[in-house]
């Protein structure tokens, strides 16, 4: 029995990222010990503990909400990466797809005052376009898609900057509040706020991104398209001689995958919790964690819900950190290590199915 | 005009620098999708160099900011090699997980060694102004940059190395059909190592050049916006031989360097592009120019697979 449990191939993601966030803390808390003996032991407790530094449990509750918020692009990110991922294609570019989102939602509801469904569906929209160009770029001109991802990237920041000036405060680099300038295309939170001490900014976005997630998992296990996909992914050329149109899923998978990542964007910004800053100078960090909360997730779209609440929760503890010793990048740090980690995931799989065999 | 051609030069040899990397790395069939972390690695340590080094001659100034660089951009790169040939990693994977290490990394020492010096500075911000001067020769109103010479060597010694040496026919042929190579007795895994281990030197160096170009200090929170990519970019449109990176990264670094010197062209300024702009130019450019030249690609044939001796 207990054989079987270690073969299964979910356990043994499992436990492949449960080393990986161990060894990512423990050299974490050993940089920290570098920087600074004496508070380490504090600093590596306070990331881990995030919102339960709080004493007040509803305090907790209201701080573990702002997490959730948070958690929802991420996992939307994380989906993205994934989703391209299972089709052979890794797409780096999806923070450029978040921000390309970002930028729809925000001009569409404080410029033009859309509603909150329109403004989202414009952003999947702007995600998917940029999605669209590195499938094209692709499949018909043969790019990488990292490289043209990387560019895309700055090529959104940068656009979206020049847009967002248009509708940003005087006196700040930052964008209206969504509360009073587009209060229409704040998402409705259905009460869901009162769960978590009326958090304000606890809203749909965190029960539709774990749905989204489901549909992914549905659409690549359970699907045909999925296994089209799929089988496009793991050999081109077999696929385009079983009459898959092989340039057309490729596209596809990324409009697909800059389409959810453009979602992330909207369901980040369309709950009011944060402005653009139009001084950006470099990509937002979402995308990139979202490849961490992919391996992590033992690129499993539900694996993939938890590991995205575990990046985001020690993104945000990482703030609490006592500023006078360390910083707050100690955490993007340990989510970087952990995606070096994941690198190895696959040779200690093999590993460990070959000294089975061996017995 | 002597601006425009001041800062395309030094754009260009931070290029040439980083794409030759780049090209070592792939001949010998490793993907060093890196470059962007071992960039801000080799930064940091030529910065840490410069901030610290008493100022003594200039000779000393800038051997030990470049051995500084090269030092920190190599064991970086080492990380790289461990997990992609060794431990047979997907090296898409490790050089990004590479790239944001490298930025949270410097970030954190930096911060670290700021906030020891002053409680109350908690930037990621390196100056070093005066120490900068060792690079800098003035001939008539054209800042000359020693890195723009050690791009040049640089340049030429991967030439030879490439295409006259025996040490270099052996790299490029592991990237081509290592299991070829290893037939006739050469040690793939020595070579792949030699190849990673070589791009974290030119890396290291690419990372400093570009801190010294046109800037005094750096915040490295920001890493180094994407450079990293479009010296992969120049590889590609240079089609992994050195002369034509070379002509590639000018051509990059001239646009780069619009987006620093634009204001100073009446004719740009009267158009009204808004800054923006020019700060993508070099990314478009780079796309545009991809999606010509990837197509007839001569990329190393064995390039991003894992080397394993008992495979056929």
């Amino acid at each position: 029995m207990k054989k079987n449990l270690l073969k299964s191939s979910a356990v043994q993601s499992l436990i492949a990222s449960l080393i990986c966030i161990v060894l990512g803390l423990l050299i974490g808390y050993i940089v920290l010990l570098f920087i600074n003996p004496a508070g380490a032991g504090d600093a590596i407790m306070t990331v881990i503990k995030n919102f339960f530094t709080y004493n007040r449990s509803e305090t907790q509750l209201k701080y573990l909400g702002s997490t959730l918020v948070k958690t929802a692009p991420l996992l939307m990110c994380a989906l993205s990466v994934l989703f391209a991922y299972k089709v052979g294609l890794f797409n780096i570019g999806a923070a450029g797809q978040y921000v390309a989102g970002a930028c729809a939602c925000l001009y569409a509801a404080l410029g033009w005052g859309w509603s909150w469904l329109p403004c989202m569906l414009f952003a999947i929209l702007a995600g998917a376009a940029f999605g669209a160009i590195v499938g094209l770029l692709k499949s018909y001109c043969n790019v990488n898609e990292v490289i043209s991802g990387i560019m895309l990237n700055w090529i959104a920041l940068y656009t979206t900057n020049m847009i967002l000036t248009n509708v940003k405060e005087v006196a700040s680099p930052y964008t209206y509040q969504m509360k009073s300038a587009g209060p229409d295309a704040i998402l409705p939170s259905l009460g869901l706020d009162k769960l978590f001490s009326n958090n304000e900014y606890v809203t749909i976005a965190i029960p539709l991104a774990i749905i989204i997630a489901i549909l992914v998992w549905v659409v690549l296990e359970k699907t045909k398209f999925g296994y089209e996909l799929k089988a496009t992914g793991f050999n081109k050329n077999a696929a385009k001689y079983c009459g898959m149109a092989e340039r057309r899923n490729i596209i596809l998978t990324l409009v697909i995958a800059g389409a959810l990542a453009g979602l992330g964007g909207s369901l980040l910004y369309q709950t009011g919790y944060e402005q653009w800053q139009c001084t950006h100078s470099s990509v937002p960090n979402m995308g990139f964690n979202g490849i961490a909360a992919t391996f992590l997730g033992g690129l499993n779209p539900i694996g993939t819900i938890f590991s995205s609440f575990f990046i985001q929760h020690i993104t945000a503890g990482g703030a609490y950190v006592d500023k006078s010793m360390y910083c707050s990048q100690i955490s993007d740090l340990i989510s970087s290590l952990i995606i070096y980690l994941c690198g190895f995931v696959l040779f200690l799989k093999h590993a460990g199915c070959r000294r089975r065999r061996r017995r | 005009m002597t601006l425009l051609l001041q800062y395309t030069l030094i754009f260009a040899s931070v290029l040439i620098l980083v794409a030759l990397g780049g090209c070592f790395s792939e001949h010998s069939g490793v993907i060093n999708l890196g470059l962007e972390g071992i960039m801000v690695l080799g930064a940091l340590g030529g910065a840490l160099v410069m901030k610290y080094m008493p100022a003594v001659s200039p000779f000393v100034m800038i051997l030990g900011t470049v051995l500084g660089s090269v030092l920190l951009g190599v064991l970086y790169s080492a990380l790289l090699a461990v997990a992609c040939i060794n431990f047979k990693a997907d090296q898409t994977i490790v050089g990004t997980a590479l790239n944001m290490l490298g930025v949270a990394a410097a970030t954190v020492i930096v911060k670290a060694i700021n906030t020891a010096a002053n409680p109350d500075d908690v930037s990621s911000t390196i100056q070093y102004a005066s120490a900068k001067k060792a690079f800098l020769v003035n001939i008539g109103g054209f800042e000359f940059n020693w890195f723009m010479l050690i791009a040049l060597i640089a340049l030429v010694i991967a030439y030879v190395t490439l295409y006259k040496t025996k040490f270099g026919l052996r790299l490029m042929a592991c990237g081509e059909h290592p299991q070829a190579a290893d037939s006739v007795g050469i040690n793939v895994y020595k070579m792949r190592w030699a190849g990673v281990l070589i791009s974290g030197v030119l890396g290291g160096l690419g990372g400093i050049c570009y801190i010294l170009a046109g800037v005094s200090e750096w915040k490295f929170e920001n890493g180094v916006a994407g450079f990293g990519f479009l010296a992969l970019a120049v590889m590609i449109f240079g089609q992994w031989k050195p002369s034509r990176i070379a002509l590639a990264a000018l051509l990059f670094g001239l646009f780069r360097a619009l987006s620093n010197v634009y204001f100073g062209f009446d004719f740009l300024v009267s158009l009204h592009i808004p800054g923006s702009v020019y700060n993508m130019l070099p990314y478009i450019i780079s796309l545009i120019v991809l999606a010509f030249t990837s197509k007839k690609s001569r990329a190393p044939k064995a390039e991003g697979i894992p080397y394993d001796k008992g495979s056929r």
